[in-house]
């Protein structure tokens, strides 16, 4: 890698005048940006370390919305969001125990992997985006590969995800790397259901409205049958074609129906 | 000292070599640094094919730390990497062989290639610079496919070859006419096109090279991560930087894995031992995982349709194959070897068909060099033959493996039509011994179960052989080796007694640590710790070919007992000096030297240290010292055989393939440690479902490796495989070599790929689909796409 500054901060404020120098980058659980670094393919002046901030730690519940830290880890949510269980079986399988244990959720929306699992959950819960200047609906966060609605220098501090009556995260992955060849994330609410899914399309994370709009009306995995999303517009590459993530995500939408129960 | 039942050949004391390596104690090339060292990198193409117009080095070397850059120009005068085995033609021509440049001379020929190298202080500082070097490059057509590469119009990798054709080969029956006039006359034919996949070894530790010069006494050595440092030492030094043997020394310590990818001689290795002169530095080269992905040889790549003959009685009548075997860019070591006499000599399989005609023809593309990988054209000859033989049974009706049975070799010795003549075997009982432990005849039942839950079950059954111990040099030599193949052995006993062996086999996860002592203790009867193996240098031993093929136990497990046969034959007189008596009536048994028929003996201690303290010895007729070497070359290959079965779970909505049962049952012959032997058939048959369901280095039509690290390459990870069903009862001893053993390295590698496959086409036919085959390997996209296609 570059060389490059270290600074960690002890609190938003300092982490945010930190990132306001010219090429500095906001440095979470480092699952993706150090491998990025290690291969020379970013040379940041200055890395914001934002573990050491206590406000971005930590997960509490209140009034049937969970609240967590942008910088708790995997590991954390999966041990910590008891009252979201989807959520916290998501978390604990994202990766490998040594990426459970430094990868933050924070660090997973601001990357916005395609494949990645917590822009399914963040976008199929409705979840809010809760940065150090405002605070962003999933359904406007989410801009594409690797885009997001983030400023330059902004912080995600929290994630505040409502509970739903039921949900479920379906992970089919791909034989390599182990993200989500597909993934689908199934919430009903009292309002409606949502669902979302990511792995599969060119454009990023997505709701799938014609599965939400028939799970609402019978939240039941028959409901879907006949249902399919569009082949044009998903990925394709070496582990699966156009047609195959197609047909997943209408199987991984059926089986997270079925096991959300 | 006697033995317990622990110690001995037969049991199977745990492996000593793990406490180091599971502790943190190994020894491997990165953990050594030597003072004063720099660091190398390699500026590597990124291209796969193009003219370099020119090399701008000059800001480069202006930057912090460098010490030396150095391009191709700097190796104009240096050898190419050789090629160790020169294959003829049918029609009696050489194979074609180019120049294989240390650094690339006027041409990039694969991405990956070696374009310039910079010196520097630091590893980072030798990056920076390579940074600022700047290249002028002009773009030529890339050939990657090889029906493309082999068409007249093609593109040329190498301008100054007449085409990208190395050699068209036949083996075998090589009348055209009559091996029609059989296939003529067959009732039935079956006809399988398949791709065996080019696989990437990825052993964990990369590849590491240090080369050291020392001007005081105008000596080399390199450490590398090597399987036979003995077999880089004469290439590098005869054919590459044109060094004397004597002056050069080659050390391979501990090594984490090699799988084949580490026996050849690599660019890197040269590169160092000659920079350490040039630079007037050591300098040292550790290899990231994404230049090994680019750098080590692949394996596999071959395309093959391979015809089976059947008369009315199902019996085998010929068997015909056309391959195109990649060889990459350029000929590695063994790379011409490997689809020609280590697979077509094995087109035979376990069965009695009496005409066989083997074609390859290898063709140079722009991608990595392709060479051994563990089994290294064994099992591409197994998998295809295994697959052709389901798709007819498949296509006759008739039970599998009933159809191998009945076509199985029964009598031995046995002449191939394929120029092997196999000394034991016993095909039947290793099949018996399958249909036991896989419990073949409960299948039915698990298929129902699994029914039951909406999945696909299916079972795949297949055989193997293997020609092992390599090799008979004589044989190898008429066939085009370049090199002998035998190995070697010095057995030292100290003056109290405990032994280092000095091996030519090199140990990077065998066991050999373990192993080899165990033979030599149970031939002394003494204890194992009393023994050591010192192996891996080429300052300490004597001159062994290395380990490769299967071969360690066979070939310089052999020397090894041949040279402890004369200590043994030696001490026998020391101990009827010692004891007043004829040598001819001593006996060894236990550590103890015994006049038979007596209650006289003297200890084995006693003896050794008679010999090294020679007081009361006779001088006069025997030497003082006891130390002895055996050059051991193997009369005739060993041939390892066994049956595999396979039974997989199909999910149908997804096409993943889950392997819920897969047993082994293996004939090695004799067998020095069980445990270490299941080992190694555990690994081996986790990479060979590594290559049946995971693993892919597949290329783009650039020549980029799309597959190019851990994101991409699918290895086969714990939960990917079964805990197996293993069993090598059955033995039928080597007949030819001291200890009767065969070899069990690359039998697993060798013997699963097939039995995957045709478990997973049994779970599909069940369901109706008419799927004959998949190409490997079989992901949930490709079985999902077969089912629906």
């Amino acid at each position: 890698m570059y060389e490059f500054e270290f600074v960690k901060p002890a609190t938003v404020g300092e982490a945010v005048a930190a990132l306001a120098e010219e090429d500095a980058q906001a440095l979470g659980g480092g699952q993706t940006l150090i491998p990025t670094l290690k291969q020379r393919l970013a040379m940041p002046s200055r890395l914001v370390s934002l573990s050491g901030i206590t406000e971005m730690q930590g997960i509490s519940d209140s009034g049937g919305v969970l609240t967590i830290g942008g910088a708790a880890t995997h590991a954390a949510v999966a041990a910590g969001a008891a009252s979201y269980p989807a959520l916290a079986e998501l978390a604990s399988h994202i990766g490998d125990p040594a990426v459970r244990n430094r990868g933050t959720i924070g660090g997973s929306l601001a990357n916005n992997d395609p494949a990645a699992c917590y822009p399914a959950a963040a976008l199929g819960s409705g979840a809010t985006i809760v940065t150090n200047s405002r605070e962003i609906e999933a359904d406007d966060y989410f801009q594409g590969l690797f885009e997001t609605a983030l400023e330059e220098g902004e912080i995600i501090t929290a994630v505040r995800f409502p509970v739903p009556e039921k949900a479920n995260y379906q992970k089919f992955v791909q034989p390599a790397s182990r993200f989500a060849l597909v993934g689908v994330f199934v919430a009903r609410f009292a309002d409606g259901v949502r669902v979302a899914v990511t792995g599969a399309s060119e454009e990023g994370v997505f709701r799938w409205r014609e599965a939400e709009a028939a799970l609402s009306a019978n939240f039941a995995p028959d409901a879907l049958d006949g249902l399919s999303v569009d082949a044009e517009g998903m990925i394709a590459d070496l582990h699966g074609s156009k047609e195959y993530r197609a047909h997943l995500v209408a199987v991984m939408t059926k089986r997270a129906v079925a096991a959300a129960g | 000292m006697p033995k317990d039942n622990d110690s001995g050949i037969g049991a199977s004391p745990k492996r000593r070599e793990d406490v180091r390596f599971l502790t943190g104690a190994g020894n491997y090339t990165d953990d050594i640094n030597v003072h004063g060292q720099a660091y190398v990198h390699f500026l590597r193409a990124d291209v796969a094919h193009a003219t370099i117009n020119s090399i701008d080095t000059s800001a480069a070397e202006a930057m912090p730390g460098v010490v030396k850059i150095f391009t191709g120009a700097d190796f104009a005068e240096v050898g190419g990497i050789p090629c160790g085995w020169g294959v003829t033609d049918r029609h009696g021509n050489p194979q074609q062989e180019p120049r294989h440049p240390i650094i690339a001379d006027g041409t990039i020929r694969h991405v990956g290639e070696i374009v310039a190298a910079v010196v520097a202080d630091t590893v980072e500082q030798a990056r920076d610079a390579a940074e600022a070097i700047e290249l002028d490059l002009t773009d030529k057509p890339v050939v990657v496919d090889m029906a493309a590469a082999l068409a007249e119009d093609s593109a040329k990798v190498h301008e100054d070859l007449s085409s990208n054709l190395c050699y068209d080969w036949v083996f075998g029956n090589d009348d055209d006419d009559a091996v029609q006039a059989a296939f003529d006359a067959a009732a039935h034919v079956t006809t399988l096109e398949l791709v065996n996949n080019r696989l990437v070894a990825n052993p964990m530790e990369p590849r590491v090279a240090i080369g050291e010069y020392s001007r005081g006494t105008d000596e080399y050595t390199l450490h590398t991560t090597s399987q036979n440092p003995h077999v880089i030492r004469l290439l590098m030094c005869a054919f590459v930087l044109g060094l004397p043997e004597h002056k050069v020394r080659v050390v391979a310590p501990d090594v984490g894995g090699g799988f084949g990818s580490k026996i050849f001689h690599y660019a890197e290795e040269a590169f160092c031992t000659h920079a350490a002169k040039a630079c007037g530095r050591p300098v040292k080269w550790t290899s990231t995982r994404s230049e090994a992905f680019i750098s080590d040889a692949h394996g596999r790549d071959h395309v093959t349709k391979i015809e089976l003959a059947l008369d009315s009685n199902n019996n085998f009548t010929a068997l015909r194959t056309n391959t195109m075997a990649n060889m990459g860019a350029y000929l590695s070591t063994f790379a011409t070897s490997v689809p020609s006499y280590l697979h077509g000599t094995l087109m035979a399989g376990n069965y009695k068909t009496p005409v066989v005609q083997v074609n390859v023809k290898t063709v140079f593309t722009n991608t990595v060099p392709v060479d051994a990988y563990r089994g290294a054209g064994r099992p591409e000859a197994t998998f295809q033959l295994e697959r052709v033989i389901d798709k007819a049974a498949r296509e006759l009706g008739v039970d599998p493996i009933a159809l191998r049975r009945q076509n199985f070799i029964t009598e031995f010795p046995y002449e191939t039509p394929v120029a092997l003549t196999y000394d034991t075997g016993d095909y039947t009982a290793t099949m018996d011994k399958l249909e036991e432990i896989a419990d073949v005849a409960g299948f039915a039942a698990r298929r129902a179960e699994s029914e039951k839950k909406g999945k696909l079950r299916g079972l795949g059954v297949n055989c193997y052989i293997e020609a092992c111990g390599i090799a008979p040099s004589n044989i190898v030599g008429m066939l085009g080796a370049r090199a002998g193949l035998y190995d070697a052995a010095t057995v030292r006993v100290n003056a109290t007694g405990t032994i280092s062996v000095f091996v030519g086999a090199h140990s990077h996860g065998q066991g050999h640590e373990t192993s080899f002592p165990q033979v030599v203790a149970d031939m002394i009867g003494i204890d194992e710790s009393m023994v050591d193996i010192v192996h891996g240098d080429t300052g300490r031993v004597p001159f062994g070919m290395g380990t490769y093929g299967s071969r360690s136990i066979a070939v310089c497990g052999s020397a090894m007992v041949r040279a402890t046969e004369k200590i043994i034959a030696k001490a026998k007189k020391i101990a009827a000096h010692l004891l007043e008596a004829s040598d001819a009536d001593i006996e060894l048994k236990d550590g103890q030297f015994t006049v038979a028929g007596t209650d006289k003996s003297v200890a084995w201690g006693d003896v050794t240290l008679t010999a090294y303290v020679p007081h009361n010895y006779p001088l006069e007729e025997l030497e003082p010292g006891l130390e002895e070497t055996a050059f051991y070359d193997p009369a005739n290959f060993t041939y390892p055989s066994g049956a595999y079965a396979c039974e997989v779970e199909v999910d149908p909505d997804t096409g993943k393939v889950t392997i819920e049962r897969f047993s082994a049952a293996d004939d090695f012959g004799n067998i020095i440690n069980p445990m270490i032997v299941d080992g190694q058939v555990h690994g081996g048959l986790g990479q060979g479902i590594g290559q049946a369901l995971l693993e892919n280095a597949a290329y783009d039509e650039d020549g980029q490796l799309l597959s190019a690290s851990f994101m991409d390459y699918a290895m086969p990870r714990a939960d990917d495989v079964p805990f197996y069903q293993v069993d090598h009862s059955c033995q039928t001893p080597c007949t030819h070599n001291p200890l009767g053993v065969k070899g069990c390295g690359e039998a697993g590698a060798i013997g699963s790929p097939p039995a995957v496959v045709n478990a997973v086409v049994d779970a599909l036919q069940s369901a109706g689909k008419n799927v004959t085959h998949i190409d490997m390997p079989l992901s949930p996209a490709r079985v999902w796409a077969a089912m629906n296609g």
